[in-house]
Parts: C-alpha cells; structure tokens; sequence
C-alpha cells in the first residue's frame, strides 16, 4: 500500500465516522422535533437528550478531522473545492452552528423552547443535503475551469437527477440509521414505549435508504461510466452491505437483539461506504483531481501519518472511556443520575 | 463585488467574533482547575462551588467557540484556496494536530461536564479538568504557531513556483512562534482571570455580599495580575522579535518614520498629513524596546518600498491594547497588595466598578492587539511569499456570504449573552447555596 492511498483511507474513515455518528445526531434531531410536533415529546426526548448531550462536541470534531486531514494531505483540493464549494459550504456551517449551540443552550438556557427545537430538528435534514453536494461534485461534470479558476455550474447540479439521488439517499439513510442506533438505545433504557416508535421509524425508513442507494449507481451509469464499470468490479462488497441490510430488518422486525441489529447496520454501511470510495479511486475529484497529483510532500506525509498514530494512542483510550460513562453505563442510560454541572 | 476585500471582511469579522469565545475557551478551564484545586486544598466548598458555575457558563462559551472556529476552519479553504494550497504543504502539521487537542479537550471536557456528583471523591473529578485545561491551550499554541508561520514562512524552498525541501518542524518553529505562542495563551489566561474578575465585582456591587463573590474576586485577580505581568515581559520581547525580523510592522506600529539611533517611543498621538502631532515621546525607549540598548539603531519606514508597508492606523491599535494591559496590571497590583496591606480603599464601590470596567476593556485589548498583528502583515499573506490578494478566492458571492455570517453572530452573540445572563440570574448563587444545604444536610454555610 503506497502512502497515498493510506492517506485517502485514513481521511475515509474519518468521514465514515463522522457519517455515522452524525447521523445519529442529526437524524435524532429531527424525530425530536417531529415527537415535539405530533404530540408524543414525552415519548422521545429524554432518551435523546441523554444520549446526545455528552457528545455533541465529539461529533463536530470528527468533521473538522477530516477537512483538515484532507487540505493536508491533498493541499490540491482547497484550490479545487475551495473557490467552487463556498456556497453549500457556507450553509452547513450556519446549520453546524445551529446544532452546536442547541445543546448547550437548550441544557442551560432556553429548555423547551419550541422554535429552536424545530430549527435544530430542521437542520438534521439539511445538513446531510448541503454536505453530500460535495460527493455529487467530485463525480464530474458541475465544475468547469474558466481562466484557470473552478467554477461551478449550479444550473446543471440543481437539474441533475444524480444530484437528487444523493440527497434522498444521505435523508434517508441519516433517519434510518439514528432511528435504528435509538431503537437499540431506547431499549437499553428499558423505555418500551420509545423502543416502540422508534422501531416503526426504522422500517419506515430502511426501503427509501436502498432504494436510493440503488438509484445512484443506476444514474451514474449514464453520468459517470468510468465509475460505473469500477463500481462493477466491486460487485462482491455491494452483495455483502445487501445482505447485512437484510440481516438488520429481519432483526428489528422480529423485535430482538437490537445491538446485533446495529452492528449488522454499520457493517452494511462500511462495506457500502468503503466499496463506493474504493470504486472512486483514483480521483477526488473527476476528472482534475487523483489523489497522486493532489498528494502532499513525502516529509509532510511521513509527519503527518506521525502525528495521526500519536493522536490515536491519545483518542482511542479517551472516546473508550467516554462510551463507558455515558453509552455503556447502565445507571445512566436509564437516567437515574442526572448530574450535570 | 471585489472577492478579496469582501474576503477580508470576511474573514476579520469571523475571526474577531470567534477570538472572543476562543479566548474565554482557553483561559476559563484553568481558573475551573484553580478553583477546584484550592476547593479541594482548603477543603472549601465556596471555590468547588465556583468552578461549578463557571463550568456552566463555560459551557455556552464554549458551544459557539466551537462553531465559529469550525467556521474559520473551512473559511480558509472557501475564501483563501490558494493561499491554502500552498500554505497547506508545509503548515498542515500543526493544523492538524490542533484538531487533536481540540478532540481530547472535546472528549474531557462532556466527561467532565455529565459527571458532576457522580464520584464521591472531588479528586477523581479534577482529574478530568487536566486534559481540558491542556486540550485548550495546546489548541491555542498550535493554531498560533499557523499564524506565526504566516507572518514568518520557512520550512521550504520555493523554485519556479514548485515547493521543494519541506521540512514540517522547520516551519512550526518559526522565529515568530515563541513570542507569539506565550503572548497568546498568556493573555488569554489573563482575559478570562479579569472576565471572571469583574463579574464577582459586579455581583458585589449589585446586592450580593457573599463571602463567595469574595473569594472569586480575589483567586481571579491574583491569577489575572501574574499573567498580566506575563503579558508584558512578552510584549517586549515580542518588540525584539519584531525589530529582527519584521521591522516594517514594528516601525508601522510605532509611526518610526526614518532610521535612527536613540529612537524614540511614539505614544499616542494622530497622524496628519504625515505629521505626528500631539504623541507622547519616550526618549531612547524604541532602541530599548527593539534592541534592548539606548542607542541601538532602529529601522525606519524609509527603508521599505511603498507597496510593502502596513497600514499607519495600527499605531492607534498598538496604544489601546498597551494602555489597558498596563491598567489591567496596575489594577490587580493594588489590588492585591491592597488586600495584603489591608488598605480599605481596595473595597470600596469605587474600585470595584473600576475592576467591573475591566472585563469589557481586556477584550478591547485582546481585540486591538489581534487586529494589530493582522493588519501589521499587510500586504503579505504570506510574508514575502504571497500578497493577499493572490490568495483570495475569485467566487463572486462572498458578499452574499458576508451579510449571512453576520446575521449568524449576531444571533449566537446575542442568544448566548441572552442565556448566560438567564442562567446566573435565575440561579444566584445564595440560592444554589441554600439548595445544595438541603440536599446534604447543612455542610456548608
């Protein structure tokens, strides 16, 4: 494995972490609000809220990670995607700021103002709309170079099908997996009634999430053949995430082993997630970018991969403890302390 | 629509909205530590109480802390690309590492916060508050030593365009970095001391006669005259950095218009029409400052080309941020040998509201001096390397993007003062005192 690929794979997980947790969070977000609206708060909330508090400021973290990690590893892409992605870019940061307020100011200030709980549920669907742009993009085709500059062509990306694929895919997958994630949570809480809906959320929104998924490859096909044909030779590790999808409705139909069917989920998602980056190589953005002619100095490189293992040594123990207080700590999951500063 | 004037609008106004949560972000979690270390030493639920609340309003800070700077995160690549591309071949390291600090600090501190009265033994929770205090600042010195990379760029070879011989540390250890990493987390330390400062005085003076509020005035003055003092010695050396290397800056910030000997130190004044008027002259003071000697030569503005030399508005910059830190640092002196002395005055409204004073002036100083290192390396992005207008993105709608974020500030601005003010005010402290004699049956008074 050269040191580009384990750059591009080490940013990948990143992302991949972020999705998820993201999510979580953001798909969590809105079925608060929605719970909020028809009635059934009492249902929902508090399993949110204690879930999500603590965790807030990780989550953000993972996404600042990882564009870091990319402007340093491929310092290429700020030129790229800086210039052209100002706009969408610009949105998700005030949606960020939105959710990364909420909490603390809904724990410590405005409890149960209404409005801001709707802005803070409505930005769950629109940030994974405004972020997954980007994936759109680097397919090819939206970004022409005019004088030597990137300029994006919103015209074509607003009236393209793959664009809006895209978007329902990163919706719903956002509101299944945070629904599945809660189910498991809710019934780890003993809380049989949110247990309840929440698995009905689940269901509901598992078929939009393969659908869509299904959908995008058929677009590219017309969009991007390369792609398309690379995607093909991957067929093995599509097969695999079709099964896990499987293996977890089954699971959450019959209304046991929760965990396992969240695991069988992430499962589905890395290999989806890990196969479609893998069929993407070798570019960041088609047909500019590769990752070899975006590829940082071998010195920055090797430093880089340094401090990212030292990093890890000082992340892995800490997120494991964080996990142990809040996610696996049964005194706390069933809310029995509340004793926050 | 100019992209690289609005740019820099941009940019300054995310900025000096993101410096003031940053600063507090920074400079609060060691007064938490303080407090909760002589809380536990003295065996004085006063300070454990006051670490508490200031983890609260903490929090708020922190929370819009957090998302401008995941703002300015991105705003580097969308308003400056090309400065990106280049700069990030050789600056990525430290970038990188402060999403580290930043990480570990994210970690400890939802540790720290969701597990209050969850440990019998108050030590165990003071053992979490390290990795916060130290995520925060090592987040600060690694983002400043970007900074002091771009006011002092080395590390590298730039031929025909082409970056060759990177050397990732070399750059990190830039001639800048020393004075700039320890003034910034100096100050910062500093800023929050007298921010924490003027609220106990404020409560003091507004019906609250709590031993507590007591207590907290005189732990944060304590701490807010040491870094003050910190400040200053590294003011100077930052003077000598200055006058080393980055001469254009130091002769801009102090109007030394021609080369001399025995230059004198410019305080105060205006400029007309090229003509100090009504300054202040220090004799010698400049060559002391620069050089550390009466009769040292220091390089004037005769020795630049036009096109190189800062804006002249920054000596105005230079004079707020000196005059208030000196204030601050006299302030917090008499205060505390006051205190020592036992010298009544020290407690009087009269001082107290002087103290109150001071937390709105140490963010003007915080901000003048920011705005005085920033503005000071115009025209240069990069110095010597890349003017900023070669760094700028050339998208047309930043203008457009300008008039949201500001919307946005305002609104965080605003909500998180709107909070803060409701949480304190909703809860005084003589309350929560009273509250938590209930729950453990009358252990403290």
């Amino acid at each position: 494995m050269n040191i580009e690929i384990l750059g591009i794979t080490v940013l990948w997980v990143f992302l991949f972490g972020y999705i998820l947790i993201g999510a979580i969070d953001f798909g969590a977000g809105f079925f608060n609000a929605y719970s909020l609206f028809t009635g059934r708060q009492r249902i929902l909330t508090n399993v949110i809220q204690r879930y999500l508090s603590p965790v807030w400021e990780v989550t953000n973290v993972f996404l600042v990670f990882f564009f870091v990690g990319i402007i340093g590893f491929f310092p290429k892409t700020a030129f790229y995607y800086g210039t052209t992605l100002l706009v969408p870019v610009s949105f998700a940061i005030i949606l960020l700021a939105v959710r990364g307020s909420y909490y603390a100011f809904e724990t410590y200030g405005a409890r149960g103002h209404k409005g801001y709980s709707f802005a803070y549920g409505s930005t769950g669907l629109l940030l994974p709309a405004s972020l997954s742009i980007v994936l759109t993009i680097s397919e090819g085709g939206f970004i022409e170079i005019v004088n030597g500059q990137p300029v994006l062509d919103y015209w074509k990306l607003f009236t393209s099908p793959l664009t809006w694929s895209i978007v329902v895919l990163s919706i719903a997958a956002t509101l299944y997996i945070s629904s599945a994630f809660l189910t498991w949570y809710a019934n780890k809480a003993g809380d049989h009634e949110a247990t309840h809906l929440l698995r009905k959320y689940a269901l509901i929104w598992a078929f939009p999430t393969i659908i869509a998924a299904g959908g995008i490859i058929f677009e590219l096909r017309k969009h991007n053949p390369l792609h398309y044909e690379s995607i093909q030779t991957f067929w093995p590790l599509f097969l695999i995430s079709l099964v896990l999808f499987l293996g977890t409705i089954y699971l959450i139909w019959r209304q046991r082993h929760y965990g396992v069917a969240f695991s069988l989920l992430m499962g589905q998602f890395v290999f989806a997630f890990f196969g479609y980056g893998a069929s993407h190589y070798p570019y960041l953005l088609y047909p500019y970018l590769t990752i070899y002619d975006s590829f940082t100095n071998q010195a920055m490189a090797v430093a880089l991969i340094i401090a990212f293992i030292c990093g890890l040594l000082l992340l892995i123990p800490s997120l494991y403890l964080l996990l142990r207080m809040f996610l696996f700590n049964k005194e706390y999951v069933k809310g029995n302390e509340n004793h926050h500063a | 629509m100019d992209p690289v004037l609005y740019s820099r609008i941009l940019t300054e106004l995310t900025l000096s909205f993101h410096i003031i949560y940053a600063t507090i972000g920074v400079g609060v979690p060691l007064m938490i530590m303080l407090a909760q270390w002589v809380g536990i030493k003295k065996n004085d639920e006063h300070y454990i109480l006051l670490a508490r609340r200031w983890a609260r309003g903490f929090v708020i800070t922190v929370a819009v802390g957090v998302v401008t700077g995941t703002a300015i995160g991105l705003q580097l690549s969308l308003l400056w690309p090309n400065f990106m591309e280049l700069a990030g071949n050789v600056i990525a390291l430290p970038l990188f590492m402060e999403t580290f600090a930043f990480f570990f600090e994210a970690i400890f501190l939802g540790i720290y916060l969701y597990t209050w009265d969850r440990f019998e033994n108050q030590k165990k929770h003071f053992l979490l508050l390290i990795p916060v205090a130290l995520g925060a600042s090592f987040s600060a010195v690694f983002i400043t030593i970007v900074n002091a990379f771009m006011n002092a760029p080395q590390g590298f070879n730039l031929v025909n365009g082409e970056l060759i011989n990177v050397n990732p540390l070399v750059a990190m250890f830039n001639p800048a970095m020393p004075t700039k990493v320890a003034h910034v987390v100096g100050t910062a330390y500093m800023t929050s001391a007298f921010l924490l400062a003027a609220i106990a005085a404020f409560r003091l003076l507004r019906g609250s006669n709590h031993v507590y509020h007591k207590k907290a005035l005189y732990l944060t003055l304590k701490v807010g005259f040491i870094f003050s003092v910190s400040a200053v010695l590294v003011g100077d050396l930052s003077g000598k950095y200055l006058a080393e290397y980055q001469p254009e800056k130091l002769a801009a910030a102090e109007w030394h218009f021609e080369t001399e000997e025995n230059a004198p130190l410019i305080l105060y004044g205006v400029l007309d029409d090229g003509e100090v008027k009504y300054a202040i002259k220090i004799p010698y003071a400049l060559s002391i400052l620069a050089h550390g000697s009466l009769s040292a030569e220091v390089v004037g503005l005769d020795q630049f080309p036009e096109e190189d030399i800062p804006p002249l508005y920054i000596h105005y910059l230079f004079d707020i941020m000196v005059t208030i830190g000196m204030t601050l640092m006299m302030l917090s002196a008499i205060y505390w040998i006051g205190m020592w002395r036992r010298w009544s005055f020290v407690e009087s409204r009269l001082f107290r509201w002087l103290i109150v004073a001071g937390g709105p002036l140490v963010f003007i100083s915080l901000e003048a001096g920011w705005w005085l290192a920033e503005v000071g390396r115009q025209p240069w992005i990069l110095r010597n390397i890349m003017r900023t207008s070669e760094g700028a993105t050339t998208s047309g709608q930043v203008p457009t993007m300008l008039v949201l974020f500001a919307l946005l500030y305002l609104v965080l601005g605003v909500g998180s003062v709107v909070v803060l003010r409701r949480m304190f005010i909703r809860n005084p402290v003589e309350q929560e005192i009273k509250d938590r004699q209930q729950e453990r049956g009358g252990d403290i008074r």
